[in-house]
């Protein structure tokens, strides 16, 4: 069976464009960044404080978590985040001081640095009927699952009809079957 | 292309371009009839169709508002979306999968066949498979269905070899690639399948039937066709003889305009179609066009659906190839020993892995969700099509407060599972999963049923004008020149998709009409 490339493909040329403020997806991951409010990436916010953005990026991965994913696609997912618009942000900002708060409750300290996964989702398990988390997690569904790049990590090859479907590209390649 | 004039009342107006309108309007057309298509949505040709989900649900989606009540689980998760159907030239024909099927005679007789089950509403059709079988040759025809007319079934792709390697290793017998509106060959001047995948997202080899592409140019090839995409009909008039005289509708511009007509078929899809009479209220008719019965918004079908998936530890790459690949018809049979009445399909199903995040189960969140997800590409899926109950409750009204843009009041859904809807379903998910586990499966997820693709029953047939609000040519008991000519005919559902049988009735009724015309009646 044709299987998918799943590798991540990092130019030279993405490396020697690439700035602070737009990290393209291959090289953050390549890069291996971690989430904290020192990130380049979370100080780059124009709108949002740079730990409510880390904040994001961690919780969006305790929501969706995919160990195969590296934090560049989480990045991304969130950044529709650092929004102008007053009411977004401010539901951003009072939504990352929620789960501050629970987490503080629970285990002490902030949510970005509760070290147990399993300590983080049951702070976003106590919030999860909340406007801020219901949002955050429907609008992930979209911003994390819809990124072509994402796509390839899961073996999902995407649009067909430019390259002649599959009717030569392994349609009917599975052979691990008797066939009937 | 033929352009009539707003106020030339011999033309016959058609609301809607889907399998039901467009088939009827080319049908009419190739008669020497004049007809005006009204199409609320715009229009797009092959090349303008998308292969990415969120990018085609965008452009071909009917994403207008409209609102949900009841048990079913897609108020809950998707409240504004009850169905996942087509606004744009063409209908639901352009999202639709293309498995045609035709009903079998019990399924024409469900009231007879099934007895009196409480709390549905159930109503033998006014016609009969027998009645019907010379419309379905012609529709199979029309539709270039594989399996019939000697065209040979389509080559089953790797999701249709799990489907049928765990069915035949269950015993079951009627297991193939289905008789689909799919071109296996060349054929009406169509290419055949490549099989690109993307089936729901309008077909870009044009090789499965739509009548964007397959019936309305031929149609207005006759110069008697026009179709007017952006059109939005609001209101249906008529005479104080109470016959209808035209149809009022909302232009591109933003324009009310009014097309005159002789007659006028409704045909925009279950919802909307009861929502266009209704909203055609008068103090002739205060209850809504053609409602003297009050079933108008009744009886809203919507198969008893849900699919179920599973992860092998090998991978299958379902979505290559066409959608709905294959089918397992055995337990479509009439056996009612099985805890229900009616019976259901199995057919291939496979969805994107963004429309997958979406909907394989809506709000969940966590490892357990995300763990699925990580097996994508070694997933098979199937679809559930089973006979749902009709029930007077599962309606279709004009919700109290919301409008649409045009200050319209929109569509509100109301649907409850029957008793029965839920056992067969439960049945289906026990099938479903037991053919993959046949076959190795580590996982499977019964899934629930996404919004509405087949929507039935909401202006349904009947003998007697008390039932029903159409005859059984889709003629309103009410109103002789005003017409049904969609799924919300369907007196009860089947366990079949509705297309073939919607298009074999367009048919029919196109025959029905010029008949009606010729002697002058309308």
């Amino acid at each position: 069976m044709r299987d998918v490339d799943r590798r991540t493909r990092v130019s030279r040329r993405i490396f020697l464009r690439g700035s602070a403020t737009a990290v393209p997806a291959a090289a953050a991951a390549a890069a291996g960044m971690t989430v904290t409010a020192e990130s380049a990436w979370a100080q780059a916010a124009k709108n949002l404080k740079p730990q409510t953005m880390a904040t994001l990026v961690k919780a969006a991965r305790d929501t969706y978590p995919h160990d195969r994913l590296a934090d560049s696609y989480y990045i991304t997912a969130v950044a529709v985040y650092d929004s102008a618009d007053p009411t977004l942000r401010a539901l951003m900002e009072s939504g990352v001081a929620m789960l501050d708060a629970e987490a503080k409750k629970r285990f002490g300290t902030p949510y970005l640095d509760v070290l147990s996964e399993t300590d983080r989702v049951s702070v976003l398990r106590a919030v999860e009927g909340s406007p801020f988390f219901k949002k955050l997690r429907g609008d992930l569904v979209v911003t994390l699952y819809n990124q072509k790049p994402v796509w390839v990590k899961f073996g999902y090859e995407g649009a067909s009809a430019d390259k002649g479907g599959y009717i030569n590209r392994g349609f009917n390649d599975l052979d691990w079957l008797p066939e009937v | 292309m033929a352009q009539f004039d707003l106020n030339d009342d011999s033309v016959v107006c058609i609301v809607g371009s889907g399998a039901g309108g467009g088939t009827l309007g080319n049908e009419l057309a190739q008669k020497g009839v004049k007809v005006v298509i009204l199409e609320a949505g715009g229009r797009y040709e092959i090349p303008d169709f998308i292969n990415d989900e969120w990018a085609s649900f965008a452009q071909l989606a009917w994403k207008d508002m409209r609102t949900t009540s009841g048990k079913w689980r897609v108020a809950r998760d998707f409240p504004n979306l009850p169905a996942w159907i087509v606004k744009a030239v063409g209908g639901s024909s352009i999202h639709w999968a293309g498995a045609s099927l035709r009903f079998q005679d019990h399924e024409f007789k469900a009231r007879s066949t099934y007895g009196a089950v409480q709390g549905a509403n159930l109503l033998d059709w006014p016609v009969t498979l027998q009645e019907m079988e010379p419309w379905y040759a012609k529709a199979e025809d029309k539709l270039g269905v594989t399996g019939t007319n000697g065209i040979p079934r389509l080559p089953g792709n790797n999701n249709f070899k799990v489907l049928a390697a765990g069915a035949r290793k269950l015993g079951y017998k009627e297991v193939h690639t289905g008789n689909m509106a799919i071109n296996s060959q060349p054929r009406d001047q169509r290419g055949s399948c490549q099989q690109i995948g993307f089936c729901f997202q309008g077909c870009k080899s044009g090789a499965k039937w739509s009548t964007l592409y397959a019936e309305i140019p031929k149609g207005e090839a006759t110069g008697n066709l026009e179709v007017r995409p952006n059109a939005m009909a609001i209101k249906i008039e008529h005479d104080a003889r109470g016959k209808v005289t035209g149809v009022l509708y909302v232009d591109a511009s933003g324009a009310t305009q009014r097309q005159k007509a002789r007659a006028v078929a409704v045909a925009g899809n279950s919802i909307e179609s009861p929502r266009l009479l209704l909203n055609s209220a008068s103090p002739m008719f205060p209850n809504g066009l053609a409602n003297s019965s009050g079933q108008v918004g009744r009886n809203y079908m919507r198969h008893t659906t849900g699919s179920v998936y599973a992860v092998f530890d090998k991978p299958v790459h379902m979505y290559r190839g066409t959608t709905m690949a294959g089918i397992v018809r055995d337990e479509s049979r009439l056996d009612t020993k099985r805890g229900f009445v009616g019976g259901y399909e199995l057919e291939t199903l496979s969805i994107g892995l963004p429309f997958m995040a979406a909907f394989l189960d809506p709000g969940a969140w966590g490892r357990g969700f995300t763990s699925a997800l990580d097996d994508y590409s070694n997933m098979a899926g199937m679809w559930i099509v089973g006979e749902d109950m009709p029930q007077a409750t599962n309606r279709v009204t004009l919700d109290a407060k919301a409008k649409d843009k045009n200050g319209i009041p929109v569509a509100s859904v109301h649907f409850d599972d029957h008793a029965n809807d839920t056992r067969m379903r439960d049945h289906a998910y026990r099938q479903g999963a037991a053919i993959y586990e046949a076959v190795g499966a580590v996982r499977t997820f019964p899934t629930t049923p996404y919004p509405s693709t087949h929507n039935m029953g909401t202006n349904r047939m009947s003998a007697n004008a008390k039932d029903g609000v159409v005859n059984k040519f889709g003629q309103t008991h009410d109103i002789k020149n005003l017409f049904v000519s969609d799924g919300s005919q369907f007196t009860t559902g089947a366990a079949c998709n509705p297309t073939l049988t919607i298009v074999a009735l367009a048919i029919r009724q196109a025959d029905a009409m010029t008949g009606m015309m010729s002697r002058g009646e309308i």
